[in-house]
Order: structure tokens, then sequence, then C-alpha cells
């Protein structure tokens, strides 16, 4: 069998080779090629611009020059693939009736290194409540879990090392790590609390009041949180500052997440609703409508192109984000209550005391055939993985960064599972907080760094890659824009101000605007005014009348 | 089942009794994201941090002059020599590097016009006194006597050594030539534009192009001669009278004139009927101008106490010096390691500064390069963001300049505007051709 595939495989690469050697005359010159395709597709920045129509000389060669390094650029980028040191993990089957799916923890351990399997493990928290909390700091060293009855405990989960414990003795709704690893943020009974990495309180953020939801945006310094009233408040946590409080109208949200690529905030409604928000816009950017009922977990991939939701309707719904359409949607046994996105888009969805992990063709092969002319039928994806099913219910799932490690709280703890293939395996030690291995000395200077650089609220938008484009709408829409809060003019206000005398304004503009038997709005107010003026000047020539006395009284006239 | 999971020692990111950690790299974009906004950002804060570090005075040479510093002359052959003249006829030679004087004499009676370097080390001066003096400053003791004196029948206002030869061209109502080895004190040549008579003001060799020179008069005249002729080539009369000339050391057929008229002109002398460029920023007459010595960039002086630094390309200037004790400056020069620029002034002192106002010279490690390097690349990406535009362009301009700028601008508004009226309401055959900014200026040109 696989003797036959390699035959039919290389008689197409021969010929294709052959007649290939006529077109380039070395194959170097199309594996050159090819790399530099290769290359523009991972690192490049777009399509060039097509510098050969420019007519300006000194524009053409400066653009022309551009674009040379730009490609030089992706092709040095991808020449440094080489210097990467570890590939994806995987779970392969060996022949055709192996189903990954059905492998478990135990036989996973068992079969990779000490180190790694360690990092499958357990924790039993029986009594302290369900924990409905599990956060990993951005380079995944730290853990953070929270009960819903008020424990809370980060660690160094790798090491086993406890950071601090604390019984709040009060409700905890979320929390979340900050920047670093070296503080949190706790949403509480009423209020929103910052903790320092030993558990000390460091704030009370008390404008955030009631909050079900926390989202961090890493780069702005942003803590954004959504209270049951359904206000979404930023908060810069670097000059503690409120950035925007926007009033979602929605009523009480069931959901948040945020794209990671663009920092947009995902927020799910009780009727089924999706809506898009960013600080710099009191109304929602966009509204999408996945479920029939209320939203119950939502995530966005990596690169920001898919959004994976649940609902109460049972249904999980793929949705392309940057054209806000339904990739396809399927029903669960249950509906799902929380949903987590690996770097490698592995999706993990917790559904009652079961977890699915799918792998990444659940947001691109959504149709059995790719026949267009076929009738669409769904092909519900297979699960990469599975978990559960031993009672605990499940309600957070968040994958380690750069580990192939999923932590799951559930209503008896936390457990941390493998999950070959969910982590990244290569990261940047220079990107900020993203270096699980980092000294307190690169933690410093990589916080000192990230707070030159750190993004301001304005730059957030829906394309992320605004700053520096040419903004094309004209100078008068511009002003438009500018004042969309000034009134509009009154025009009956101006007219009744300089209405006089006997062919007064207001008269005119009832007399020559439009047809007469229309009555709108206006005509009726413009009427009114009329009237009341005529009336004012009748009394003004019965006083002047009296004053005057019965000699001088047909001196008295209207409009002097 | 084949399964591989991820697995990285921790030991092999920082081996065990090392304190270097590895910091490998990834560059897939998707670990990096909001590039854009974090390179404006970035390049926003490097702006700021050029701006902050813009101190552009270095310090004033000590002890100066007692009377103002109007001339300059730089050794050709010394990267850290230089002289100065004043106007009680003193001149000095400066240590750049100790920023000391080494040597000075009573040169003259009276003002010292101009100065130059031979290529022998010695220096040639020129007064009111109507007197070329020859020094050894390097080999003589401080106020010591003239090697050589040569006397003229007028007041001489500039000089200008040749390249190559020893033969030296001075300025006065003509073009006198001069030669150093020989010992008689009549000039070799002499050259004038048969109709001109006023007092030429500047002289200066081409250093490239060797046997032309060119000078400027209060006739309002830029004459250019050659002196394989021995004969004046060409003559261009402007609106108002040039100050100063300085040839471009790398493009030998251009050179720029500072002008009465607050400007700078920048000609090709194969084309004298329009400007290459027109450095308009001063807001009173440029007294001195001259190259930078990679030919990119012009340093000028101004009647207006500031000093402008221009790109040769450029209409705008792209930095302006100022300090509240600095009066009208008289002469300007680039050190020729194109990395300062001197500036003598009519209080007397000659002030040093930074050709960069924010660089710093020293040797800089490599990732002091490299992000210098960086830095300037988002700088000169982002720049036309209007916050960045803003922050990079704006100067701290002292009082007078600025509302003389200010009622400049109103002034030539009024001018175009009546030009304009005049232009609309008088009849079409009397209506003269609109000339361009570059052309303007030139009135007549001369063979």
């Amino acid at each position: 069998m696989e003797i036959a595939t390699t035959k039919r495989s290389s008689a197409p690469t021969a010929r294709r080779k052959s007649t290939s050697q006529s077109k380039f005359p070395d194959s170097e010159a199309l594996a050159l090629q090819q790399q530099a395709a290769a290359a523009k597709a991972t690192y490049g920045r777009g399509n060039p611009i097509r510098t050969k129509s420019i007519k300006d000389k000194k524009l053409r060669h400066n653009l022309k020059t551009l674009e040379n390094k730009y490609r030089d650029a992706t092709l040095q980028a991808k020449n440094a693939e080489i210097l990467l040191e570890h590939s994806s993990g995987f779970l392969e089957p060996e022949n055709a009736l192996e189903r990954t799916y059905k492998v478990r923890q135990d036989e996973i351990r068992a079969d990779v290194a000490v180190e790694t399997a360690k990092k499958g493990f357990e924790l039993r928290l029986e009594g302290l409540g369900p924990y409905d909390v599990c956060d990993y700091t951005r380079n995944g060293r730290e853990l953070l879990i929270a009960g819903r009855k008020g424990h809370l405990a980060t660690m160094d989960w790798r090491d086993g090392k406890l950071g601090c414990e604390l019984q709040l003795g009060e409700t905890i709704r979320d929390a979340k790590w900050l920047h670093n690893n070296q503080s949190f943020a706790v949403a509480q009974k009423k209020n929103v609390y910052i903790y320092a990495k030993d558990g000390v309180e460091i704030h009370q953020l008390k404008r955030h009041v009631e909050v079900t939801h926390m989202e961090f945006l890493p780069y702005h310094f942003l803590l954004s949180t959504v209270s049951m009233a359904g206000m979404l408040r930023y908060t810069d946590t670097s000059t503690g500052q409120t950035v925007a409080e926007l009033p979602t109208h929605l009523g009480s949200p069931t959901a948040l997440c945020q794209n990671p690529s663009n920092a947009i905030l995902h927020l799910g409604h009780q009727k089924g609703t999706v809506t898009l928000w960013s600080p710099n816009s009191t109304t929602a950017l966009v509204k999408l409508l996945p479920h029939h009922g209320p939203v119950r977990a939502l995530a966005v991939d990596r690169s920001g192109r898919y959004m994976v939701s649940t609902g109460q309707d049972r249904r999980m719904s793929v949705w392309d984000i940057r054209m806000f359409k339904e990739v396809h949607t399927h029903h669960l046994r249950q509906p799902g209550s929380t949903i987590a996105i690996s770097d490698r888009d592995l999706t993990a969805i917790g559904w009652g005391t079961q977890i699915s992990i799918f792998k990444s063709d659940l947001f691109t092969k959504s149709l059995l055939s790719q026949n267009p002319l076929d009738a669409p039928q769904l092909k519900v994806p297979t699960p990469y993985m599975a978990w559960g099913g031993e009672g605990k219910t499940i309600s957070r799932v968040r994958y380690c960064p750069f580990e192939d490690v999923l932590g799951i709280s559930h209503s008896s703890g936390f457990s941390s599972i493998l999950v070959p293939g969910a982590g990244e395996p290569n990261f940047d030690a220079l990107e900020f907080g993203t270096n699980p291995y980092e000294t307190t000395k690169q933690r410093q200077d990589g916080e000192v760094r990230a707070l030159l650089n750190k993004l301001q609220p304005e730059m957030i938008s829906i394309d992320p890659n605004f700053i520096g484009n040419i903004d094309l709408a004209s100078e008068e829409q511009r002003k438009r824009e500018k004042d969309l809060d000034a009134k509009p003019e009154d025009k009956i206000k101006k007219l009744k101000e300089r209405g006089r005398g006997r062919n007064s304004a207001l008269r005119k503009h009832l007399r020559k605007r439009g047809q007469k038997n229309v009555i709108d709005e206006e005509k009726v107010r413009a009427r009114e005014a009329l009237q009341m003026h005529n009336r004012r000047e009748q009394e003004k020539v019965k006083r002047l009348q009296v004053e005057y006395g019965p000699a001088l009284a047909r001196f008295a006239k209207k409009g002097i | 089942m084949k399964i591989k999971a991820l697995s990285r020692p921790q030991a092999s990111y920082q081996p065990a009794g090392s304190t270097i950690a590895r910091l490998p790299r990834n560059l897939d974009p998707a670990l990096h994201p909001f590039e854009r906004g974090r390179e404006y950002t970035r390049a926003l804060t490097a702006t700021k941090l050029e701006r902050m570090f813009a101190a552009p005075f270095i310090a004033a040479l000590d002890p100066g002059h007692v009377d103002g510093v109007y001339s300059f002359a730089k050794d050709p052959e010394s990267l850290e020599h230089f002289a100065s003249g004043s106007g009680d006829g003193v001149v000095k030679v400066w240590d750049l590097p100790s920023r000391q004087e080494i040597w000075q004499s009573q040169a003259h009676e009276n003002i010292v016009k101009g100065m130059c370097f031979t290529r022998d080390k010695r220096i040639l001066s020129c007064g009111t006194d109507r007197a070329i003096k020859l020094f050894d400053p390097y080999n003589t003791p401080k106020g010591g006597a003239p090697i050589a004196t040569w006397l003229g029948n007028n007041a001489f206002t500039g000089i200008s050594h040749h390249r190559s030869l020893p033969s030296f061209a001075t300025s006065s109502s003509v073009i006198s030539i001069y030669d150093v080895s020989r010992s008689s004190t009549v000039p070799t040549q002499t050259m004038a534009w048969p109709t001109s008579v006023d007092t030429i003001t500047a002289v200066s060799f081409n250093q490239t192009e060797t046997s032309v020179l060119a000078s400027c008069a209060t006739d309002r005249g830029i004459i250019l001669y050659d002196l394989r002729t021995s004969s004046p080539l060409h003559r261009t009369v402007l609106t108002l009278a040039s100050n100063s000339i300085s040839w471009n050391p790398m493009e030998a057929f251009n050179f720029a004139v500072a002008n009465e008229d607050h400007n700078i002109y920048i000609f090709d002398m194969r084309n004298m009927k329009r400007a290459l460029n027109v450095l308009k920023g001063h807001v009173s007459a440029a007294m001195s101008v001259e190259f930078s010595p990679t030919g990119e960039e012009l340093v000028s002086g101004s009647y207006d106490r500031t000093i402008r630094l221009w790109r040769r390309d450029q209409g705008q200037s792209r930095d302006i010096y100022h300090t509240k004790r600095m009066q009208r400056v008289f002469s300007v020069a680039w050190t020729p390691d194109n990395n300062y620029i001197l500036s003598g002034s009519d209080d007397g002192n000659i002030r040093l500064w930074r050709a960069q106002a924010s660089t710093r010279q020293g040797v800089k490690s490599f990732a002091e390069r490299q992000k210098l390097e960086y830095d300037n690349a988002l700088k000169e990406r982002y720049k036309h963001m209007p916050e960045i535009r803003r922050i990079a362009r704006h100067r701290h301009v002292p009082q007078q300049v600025k509302k003389a700028g200010e009622i400049k601008a109103e002034e030539l508004k009024a001018i175009k505007r009546r030009e304009e009226n005049e232009r609309r309401h008088s009849k079409k055959e009397n209506v003269r051709k609109r000339r361009s900014e570059r052309e303007k200026m030139v009135l007549v040109t001369e063979q």
C-alpha cells in the first residue's frame, strides 16, 4: 500500500520536474521560489505594492527598495526557523482501528517523558466548593484557582510551590492574573480587589460593582470587567484610571472573552446575542446572533479569526469573525459551559462532566463534500481527545500557554491533563511576559519595557493595523463625525426670533413651504408660534391704546 | 498510538552554574500581536527621547575674542585645528579636542575680514587695513611677527586658497591672485567684471574644480571666474546682495550663497537662471553659509542671532540653534569630521555645537547602536503620523525671532495678495508671466 502511494506520487513529480526544467534552468530557482512563497505566507504582511505601474520615478524606486527590504525580511525570518528548537506534540493513530479520543490520560503519561508526565496531576479540594475559576499567567508559569465559596490559591504549578492561599469568606465570581505573576484581580461579592502575589490586598476597585466576568488586556494594561447590571468597565491597571464605562443595555451578561489579536471584547448575552466592544465606542461595534438561548461560553483563537461559542440551546457554533459569518454549528449533548482554544488551535469544550477537545479542522472542514452543487451536509467533527465523565461538573477549562497541558477547574478541585499538540512549542523570550523560564531580572526589565510600549486604549479597533494608514474619509465626513452630538438646527426657533412686522418670516415660511394639505410637526409648531406671535402683538396694541389715551389711540400699531 | 508531548527541561534554558539565560526567538507574527500599534508607540517614544536629549550647545571656546568674530578658517590638513579672526584684528588658532587656544597674534589693525590656511599649515589673513599677512602658527610663538606681508590699494574683504597651487585669491574691488612662493607684493593676476565697480564681499575657490572661483559683491552680483582664461565667466544679479559663498565639496558645480533677503540659494554654476533650491527660514539677513563635508547638509548663521541647519534638498531648516547670549552670527563652519558646528558671533564668542542635536559621540555598545538604529528606522517609518511629526518638528524659538517670523509671513502674504489682485484686475496683455520661487530673485544673467 505504501509503496503504491509513493509510486503514484512520484510519477507526476517526475513529469513536473521535466517540464519545469525547460521553464527554469535549475531546480534551485524553483526551490527558492517555493521558499519565498512559504515565507510570504507565514511572515509576510500582505501583498506587495505593484511598483511597475507607478509613474513617478523616485517614488517607484523608493517603493521598490522598500518592497525588497520586506521580502528579504520575510526570507530571513523563514530561514531563522532552522533555529527553532522544539516541534509540537501530537497524538497519532498507528492503524485504522485506533482512535485518538479513546486514549486515556494514564496511557499518555506512560508514553511521555517523566518530567512531562508530572504535569498531569489532580488537586482534590473537596468541601471548599465548586472551583469556578482557574487562570494561568501569560508565560504559563503560575496558576490561580478560586472556589465559589472564597478559597483562592496561587501556585507555581510545575514545582508544586504554593504562592499564596486565601480564604476570602466571600463569593468569588472571577479571578485573573494581571500582566505578570506579581498581582491578580479577584471579582468578589461586591467589588473587585487586586492582590499582590503574596496575598496582600493592594487595591479595592470600588467602581467595579458586582462583577461577573473579567478580562485583562496585557498590551493595553486594561482590566475590563462586566457587571451583573450589564456595565462594561475598563480600568488602566498601570495608572488606576477608569478608561471607559459602557452600559450594554442588554441585561446581565453571560460570557466574556477577548480577541487576543485586536483586544476587542466579546460579550455573550441572555438572548443569544454576542456583542463586540471596544472602549472607544458607547455602542457595540458588532452584534452577532449565534444562539437561541443564553450564551454560555465564548472563545476566540490566537490569530483572531474564529470564535467558538456555546449556548444554553446546546449548540456550539463556530464563527468566522473576519467576515462575521457562521462557519457551522452543531449540537452538544449538554450545553457547553466553558471553552478554551489553545495556541495551536485545539478547542476544548467542557459540557456537563465531560470535556471534548477538537482539532483545528473544527474551523475549516465544515462540510462533508467540497462540491458546491451537493446539498450542504454537516459533518460533526470527531473530537481529538476526550476527558471526564466521572461526576465532576466542569466549570472552566484553560490551556497552559507553551505547554501541552489543559487546566480544568471543576466541582471537586482542579485537574491538569496532558493534551499533546496543544501548546506553542517555541516561545519568544524577548516578547513581553511570554518567557516561561524568565528570571526576576528579566521580568523586571520586561515590565518596564512593556509599560513604555503600552498601547493607548484609543488604538483598540477591529482592525488593529489601522494605525499609520491614510484616513480616506473626506474632510466633510470628518467634520460631520466630529459633532455627531450637535443639536440639529431648529428652523422655527430661528424664524421666531427674527420674525417681525406684518410679513413675518414665520408667515412666509408657512406660506412658501411645500404643499398646503400636508401637516407635519414642523408646520404645526410654526403655526402655533405664529398664533402666539399674533396674540402678543394684539395684546401689545391694546396696551398701547390704553396707554396713549382716547385721543392718540389710533397711533397704536402692530409691529412697532 | 504514537504520542509525543512537549518537554523542555529548565536546565537547557539556564545551564547549571551559569548566570546567563538563553533567549530563544520565534518570529512567528502570531506571537507578536499589535505589531503596528506597538511600533508606533515605540516610534513616538523614540521621537520624544530624541527631543529630550537634544542639547546642541557644547561649549563656548574660552577665552573668546574681545570683538566680534567675523572670519573662520579650517585647516585642511587637520581635523582638530581651526582659526578665528575678530573685529579688533586678532587671529587665534584653536585646538578643538581640548577647546584651548594654541596660538594668537594681533594680525591687523582693523577687522580681519578673511582667513584661510595654506596647504603647508600656515595662515593667510586679510583685513580692512589693506594688508594680507602670512603666519606660521604651529612653529612660531604667540604674538609672533608675520612671515610675509602683502599690501594692497584697497581694504581686503575675503581670501581663499587654491587647492593645490601655492596661490590665493583675495577680493577687494577686484579679485587679485597672489603667489605665495613669489616675493613680490604685486598680484599675478587681477580679474574683474568690466561693468561692476562695487566692493566684492566674498571670494571662494572651488576645491574640486580647482581653477574656478566665485565671488559676490555689494552690487548684488555673483560672479564666476576661471583662472585658466584669467577672466570672469558669468555674472548673475539677484534682487539683494549676497554675503557668503560656499561650494559643495561633493558636487563640484553646486554652490550656496547666503543672501541679504534672509534666504540661502543653492545654484548650479552651469545654469544660473534659476536656483536649485531656496532655503527659507531666517528672519534676518543670512550672513554666512557652509556646506557640510558630506555635501548633504548646510549650516547658516544669520543676523537674527540664530544658526540654522538645512538639508540640501529640503526647503525648510532641519534645526535651529540659539542661546540667550549669542548675538548676530557672522561666521559658521562644520568641523571636518561632520559631527560639530562652530559659530562665531558679534559677542566675540566662538561656540561649539553638535551637528545632530540629540546624538552623542563616544564609543557605544552593540546593544546601544542597535537600539539607535532601530529607533531611527521607526522614526523614519512613522514620521508622517501627526503626533510624531508635531513633536519632531517643534523647536523653541526666541520670542523676537518668532514674532519676526510671524510678521514676515504676514507681509509676504500681503505682497502676494497684492500681486494676485493686480494680476486679476489688469489687462491680459499687461500681465507678466508668473515666475517660480526659484527664479524670482534672479534679475539678470550675463555671460
